[in-house]
Formats: C-alpha cells, sequence, structure tokens
C-alpha cells in the first residue's frame, strides 16, 4: 500500500497539462507558449496558470486577440528553430486561424521541396456541454483530421493529457491537440514518473465481445460508462479510445471489429461528412466480411449547439442513447 | 451483337437462376465455351455459348432468377466493331421481358456512351432474395450451410451469425452409443460443394439418412403392433366450438389435442417415452414429441415439440406452426433434431386410415394417426355416425410388452374423450 502511495498520484486532466507544459519547458529552452491569456490570466481555463511566474514573459507571451497573427507567428518561429506551443482559446476561433494552419503549417514542408519542416504545436479546447451556446460550443476536430500535413491528437484520458505534448513536441511536423474543456477537472491516478506516450495507436479501454464502441476525447467516458450498463444485460461492449484521429490506426480498429462483429462510433462531431463516416467507410472497407450488422453512428444532432441545459443534452450523444442503440444492434429485431 | 439468353435446358423448364459467370466483359469466347453456371428446379448446369467473339457486357448478375429467354449478357461477334448502342438497345427490347426499368427517365438517367438502358437489368428484383449479414455468408459458407435452410431474426428477417450458429448442422458424426443419434435430416450428407448443386445433395443425402435409420430399426427392433379405433366427437366438438371464436390464423388445428393426448398417455405409461439403448430401455423424464414432416422437396425430418405434456393447446399450436415452418424453409435448432423421446406420424390429410410406423431408434414407441372419418357407431345398443379415428402404436418389443402398450392406447382414448383435460 505505502509503495502505491509513494508511486501513484492524483492530478486533474487541467494539472496533467500543465505539468506537460512545464516539464517540456525545463526540458527544452526552445520551448515556449504563446495565446491569448496564457500568461498574467493564467489562461482562459486555468491550464497555465503559474507558469508566467515561473517561466517569465520571454516564454509564457500574452497575445493580442488575433488568432491568424499569433499562429502565423508559431509557424515562424518553429521554421526559425524555435519548438512552440500555441495556445487557441478554443477550436471555434481556430477558424480564424484556419488559413495559417492549413494553407501554411500543413503544407510548407511540401511547398518547399522538403527543405522546412514546421515543428509547431496547437492547443486547442473543444467540444460542447458547458452551456456556452452554439459558438463556443463545436467539435471542428474533424474537420482538421481531413488535412494531410498535420497530425491531430485528441488525450481523453489524463495520461494521454500528461503524455501526448512531449511526443508531439518532438514531432517535427504540425500537431494539433484536442483538449475536450468538460475533461479539465476530470481527476485521475497517474504514476509519479508519467510521462510522454506514443501519439499512433489507438487504444483498447475495455475489452468484449459483443460489439466495438468506437469514441474519442468526452465521449469516450460516455461509451465505458454504456459498457458497464450492458455488462449487466450481457452484453460485452469493447471500447476503444481513437486517440489520435489523423492519422487514424485502422488495424486496432479493424482488429477489434474482426472480433465483435458490429461496430458504434460516438462522435460529437456532427455525422454528415464527419470522422464517424470516415471511420465507418473504412470499417466497410477493411472488414466488410466481418460484419454482422450495418456500423452505426451516433453523432450530435445536426444542429448548432443549443444553449438550453435539457436542448444541448438531447443533442450530444449520451449514455442512455449508447445503450439503447447498442441493444438494438446486438439484441433482437431491430 | 449478339444476345446471349437464358437457355431452356428442358421442355419443363420456365425460369432458371444464374450462379456464377466464369466469364467477364472483354473475355474472348468461342463457340462451345462454357462461360456460365446455372441452376433450374433438377440441377446446376454449365452454359455454353454458340458464338465466336468477345463478351461486350453481362447483364444478368449471379444469384438472379430470370426466365428463359431473358438476356444474360451481349456478345460482339467476330468482325463487328466495338459498341454500337443504339442496335443493342433494339435488340435487348425484343428479347427481354417488358420492365418498368427501361422507362425513358432510366435510359436519360443512364451514361450517355452507353446509351439506353440495356445495362439496367430488365428482369424484375429476384423475388425471395435473403439477407444475410456478411459475417453471417462468410461463417454459412466456411459451415457448408445453405442460406436458404436458415431462419434470419436480425431486421427484416436478415441472418445473423447466431442463426448460423443455431442452424442445423449438414453434418454431424456418428452419435456416441450412449447418446440418442441426431434425426434424420441431421444426418445429411457432406457439405454441398460448388459442383454439386446443394438442393440435390441435400435429398440425396436425405434419403440415405432415413435408408440408415429405418433400416436398423427393421434389423434391430422387434416390433409390436396395437391398434384402436377412438370416437373423435367429443374432442372435434370442443375444438369446433373453440375455433369459432377464433380468427382463421389462430385456429387449433386437430393434430393439436392429438399429440396432447400421446404426451399425457405417456406420463400414464413412461416405458415408451425414452430410448433402448445398452440393451436396456432407459425412459426420458421429459416428454418431446418428435413430429414428422414431410417435406416438400421430398424425404421428412421429425423435429422435436420438447415438453409437449406441459403445454397448453395454443402453445403446442404456435410450435407446431413454428417448427413445421422453419422444417420446410430451414433453421431448425440442433436440440429439436436431437432430443425428441417419441414419435407421432399422422398421415390422415392424405386420406389413410391405419399408419403401420416404424421405430426410429434409439426410440422406442411410435404413434400413428389415420384419417379421421364418419363411421357407423354402436354404443349403449345404439348405432350412431360418429368422426372415427384409427390410432396406431408401434412399439419395442424389447423395451415394453403388449399389455403396457394396450394401457397407453386406453389412456389416450380416454383424454380424447375428456378433452377438456387436454
Amino acid at each position: 500500500m505505502t509503495t502505491t502511495a509513494e508511486t501513484m498520484r492524483k492530478l486533474t486532466y487541467r494539472e496533467a497539462v500543465r505539468e506537460a507544459i512545464r516539464e517540456a519547458m525545463q526540458k527544452d529552452e526552445r520551448v515556449f507558449l504563446m495565446g491569448e491569456d496564457v500568461g498574467r490570466y493564467g489562461g482562459c481555463f486555468a491550464v497555465s496558470k503559474g507558469l508566467f511566474d515561473e517561466f517569465g514573459p520571454e516564454r509564457i507571451r500574452d497575445t493580442p486577440l488575433s488568432e491568424s497573427g499569433f499562429v502565423g507567428a508559431g509557424i515562424g518561429a518553429a521554421l526559425g528553430g524555435m519548438r512552440p506551443i500555441v495556445e487557441i482559446m478554443t477550436v471555434n476561433f481556430s477558424l480564424l486561424a484556419a488559413d495559417q494552419i492549413i494553407n501554411n503549417a500543413a503544407v510548407l514542408l511540401h511547398m518547399s521541396g522538403g527543405l522546412f519542416n514546421v515543428p509547431i504545436v496547437i492547443r486547442l479546447a473543444t467540444g460542447g456541454g458547458r452551456q456556452v451556446a452554439a459558438q463556443h460550443s463545436r467539435s471542428l476536430e474533424g474537420w482538421y483530421a481531413h488535412i494531410p500535413g498535420l497530425k491531430v491528437l485528441t488525450p481523453a484520458t489524463v495520461e494521454d493529457a500528461r503524455g501526448m505534448l512531449w511526443t508531439a513536441l518532438e514531432d517535427p511536423d504540425p500537431v494539433l491537440i484536442f483538449e475536450n474543456s468538460g475533461l479539465y477537472n476530470m481527476e485521475g491516478t497517474l504514476p509519479v514518473e508519467a510521462g510522454a506516450v506514443d501519439i499512433d495507436r489507438a487504444r483498447m479501454r475495455r475489452p468484449g465481445r459483443d460489439i466495438t464502441i468506437i469514441s474519442y476525447a468526452a465521449s469516450l467516458f460516455k461509451a465505458l460508462e454504456a459498457a458497464e450498463i450492458l455488462a449487466r444485460e450481457g452484453i460485452e461492449a469493447e471500447v476503444i479510445d481513437l486517440r489520435t484521429l489523423r492519422p487514424l490506426d485502422d488495424t486496432t480498429l479493424l482488429d477489434s471489429v474482426a472480433r465483435t462483429h458490429r461496430a458504434l462510433i460516438v462522435d460529437e462531431g456532427w455525422r454528415s461528412g464527419s470522422l464517424a463516416a470516415e471511420i465507418s467507410a473504412r470499417i466497410m472497407e477493411g472488414a466488410f466480411y466481418e460484419l454482422d450488422a450495418p456500423v452505426e453512428r451516433l453523432c450530435s444532432a445536426e444542429v448548432p449547439l443549443p444553449y438550453a441545459k435539457h436542448l444541448e443534452d438531447a443533442a450530444l450523444p449520451q449514455v442512455d442513447k449508447i445503450v439503447d442503440l447498442v441493444r438494438t444492434m446486438v439484441g433482437g429485431h431491430g | 451483337m449478339a444476345d446471349f439468353p437464358m437457355p431452356s435446358l428442358g421442355a419443363d423448364m420456365q425460369e432458371g437462376t444464374l450462379v456464377e459467370w466464369l466469364v467477364k466483359p472483354g473475355d474472348r469466347v468461342k463457340r462451345r465455351d462454357v462461360v456460365a453456371v446455372v441452376e433450374t428446379d433438377k440441377a446446376a448446369i454449365e452454359i455454353e455459348v454458340y458464338e465466336d467473339g468477345v463478351i461486350e457486357r453481362l447483364v444478368v448478375e449471379p444469384g438472379q432468377k430470370v426466365p428463359v429467354g431473358t438476356v444474360l449478357a451481349v456478345i460482339r461477334t467476330d468482325g463487328e466493331p466495338a459498341a454500337a448502342p443504339k442496335e443493342e438497345a433494339a435488340a435487348a427490347g425484343e428479347m427481354a421481358a417488358p420492365a418498368p426499368a427501361r422507362s425513358e427517365a432510366a435510359a436519360a438517367a443512364a451514361p450517355p456512351e452507353h446509351e439506353p438502358a440495356v445495362s439496367v437489368p430488365s428482369v424484375p428484383e429476384p423475388a425471395g432474395r435473403i439477407k444475410a449479414s456478411p459475417y453471417a455468408r462468410r461463417l454459412a459458407a466456411e459451415r457448408g450451410l445453405a442460406l436458404e435452410r436458415l431462419q434470419g431474426t436480425g431486421p427484416g428477417g436478415a441472418i445473423r451469425a447466431a442463426d448460423v450458429e443455431g442452424g442445423v448442422a449438414p453434418q454431424v458424426p456418428p452419435a456416441a452409443p450412449d447418446q440418442p443419434p441426431p434425426a434424420v435430416a441431421e444426418q445429411a450428407p457432406a457439405p454441398p460443394t460448388a459442383e454439386s448443386p446443394p438442393a440435390r445433395d441435400f435429398q440425396a443425402g436425405m434419403r440415405r439418412a432415413i435408408a440408415a435409420a429405418m433400416a436398423r430399426s427393421n434389423r434391430e427392433i422387434p416390433h409390436y403392433y396395437l391398434q384402436l379405433r377412438i370416437d373423435m366427437s367429443r374432442t372435434l366438438r370442443r375444438l369446433e366450438a373453440e375455433n369459432l371464436q377464433r380468427p382463421i390464423r389462430e385456429r387449433i388445428l386437430p393434430v393439436v389435442p392429438l399429440i396432447k393426448a400421446v404426451a399425457l398417455a405417456l406420463n400414464e405409461v413412461p416405458e415408451l417415452n425414452g430410448y433402448w439403448l445398452e440393451d436396456r430401455l432407459q425412459p426420458r423424464e421429459a416428454i418431446n414429441i418428435g413430429f414428422a414432416i414431410a417435406l416438400r422437396q421430398g424425404g421428412l425430418i421429425t423435429p422435436a415439440l420438447l415438453n409437449a405434456d406441459l403445454q397448453n393447446l395454443d402453445e403446442l399450436m404456435a410450435a407446431l406452426r413454428d417448427l413445421i415452418t422453419r422444417a420446410r424453409s430451414g433453421g431448425l435448432r440442433s436440440s429439436e433434431m436431437t432430443e425428441a423421446t417419441v414419435t407421432v406420424t399422422s398421415l390422415g390429410d392424405l386420406g389413410v386410415e391405419t399408419v403401420y410406423g416404424v421405430i426410429y431408434p434409439p426410440q422406442v414407441a411410435l404413434v400413428g394417426f389415420g384419417r379421421t372419418q364418419e363411421q357407423p357407431w354402436a354404443e349403449n345398443g345404439m348405432l350412431a355416425v360418429r368422426p372415427v379415428l384409427t390410432a396406431t402404436l408401434a412399439a419395442d418389443h424389447r423395451a415394453t410388452d403388449g399389455h403396457r402398450g394396450a394401457q397407453f392406447l386406453d389412456a389416450l382414448n380416454r383424454y380424447l374423450q375428456e378433452p377438456e383435460k387436454l
């Protein structure tokens, strides 16, 4: 017991991200953090709280309200040999910087004939469910997963929140890390010496035999909760955490579907043209002859996310919807 | 261009199912080359072409059943230039059955260089396409099970993996000595292969299986037969009154009270319910009545109505209807095929008066029912006309003697005179 107490500790997702940033700043002097209110204010989600005092204004830089400007500056710094961590307050405002991300960061290596990597890491809060209304509740990570030249990470667990950043910084190309804002307060238990983790593999979070539920970020925990309920009814759901949306880890997904013969994708993004659609297509291409039921998708309702709580809840994927859908898929006459 | 139509492979052939193409567009073919496999009601037959040329287009897809004369493919004969669409359209239009798909709208929708809807199959959607999940199809293929014989429980009756796993296996290893052998259909032969059409193989196999079981029965079992004429007026009157109050779909067939009466009578004479194994009688507690069902394609199987004595007439009727449907369309469970403890054969529908049954080993009894017909009937010094049924018992003399057999028939009669107890 004492061993456990000494080697394990509790911390929140927010603290895990902060620790990851701090460790990166300590290990590599080329690393700096830049974004709106990340310095004196401590970050809109309080992720960088305390870092300004620890590292000073040179390395924890408050920026003007100009996403295009400071993401562009980050790209320039990366080209110049730095390792910038650029925080965009939420994915909603990343649209103002989409030109820098998509037209510059993602293609400069290609446009320069392989001469210039852009080792930038962009952190963005994402997701709905916090009653901040349509313009602040989008889940657009699936859009960025469409773009060659980018890597798109979606840490769900505290372990991944702690470990993905360093691996992303070591990557020579642009990496986007989407932090679901609903997870910042989530507490997890980690080994004291927890550090970097891989960023190219999906991971099975719960083994099962009857169906594979594929999910990521906040929806992952809804899937796990649903699996718990289903287990009491004798339905064993395997739950896969994608972790990385681009590149997708097809092998893990297809291996799982080959065991369970059914797949449900739970994705907070909208259904049409979604990441869920892409995964569904890949399962059809790679595991058609393993399927015992059509692949199903549980996505957000195709509306701007409502402000009212009951409407917002109704628009997002929820545990009871997952449970119902799985029952239909595994059980009798759907 | 030449049309390659569904050939007539016999005077009685109306239609055929294209099983497989052995060529693809662009392939060069010579007269007498085999290009496709077609299945008729009788057999799968390899189809030859009668022209030299190049396959321009395949029109009918594998699995489709089409009438004789339907264009299966278009062949560009030697010396013709590639693609002369107008001409094809006309030719195909003459040959094929009229179909709504050949409307102007469909033609307009088709890509211009491929012009009018010749490529749109002009045959109606094949009836009875079997819906099955890809995984279920693969499992069925691996196990040599024909999808036609499986019952789907998925959405819209789709066959899913669980239905394949619960389906009747085409081949079962010989039963261990202390186990009752599986019912007849289960001893069907090796899985169908591509060369031998499943239906034929199945029938031949079934015949062989019946032959083996019945030869063994007549060789090993010293049968004795008892016969009793039974006044059915009370049971039928009660049934009629009951059925009058029901919609047709929920009516109870006369055979159902017979089955129930057999089950109850067996409770009184349990030595007739069980198996002769290892040189001794082994009665069974559960009364699972194997009911002989004739299959339309020939042969019979005797799946079991499990625990018949514990079910009321409605439940038995539902179970019987379900059993017959599944016996004829496929999808019987293995338990139903192996757990019968006694057999009932009813041939009265066809006018048979008396059934002399051959016991299905290792069971020890078979109850036969003939036709219920009006007959003169003397009772209490009076002559009347009553519906009379002849019930027979074929029993294994190693297991029971005539005395017990007689008691069984007596009990059977008693229940049929007191239909309220059924």
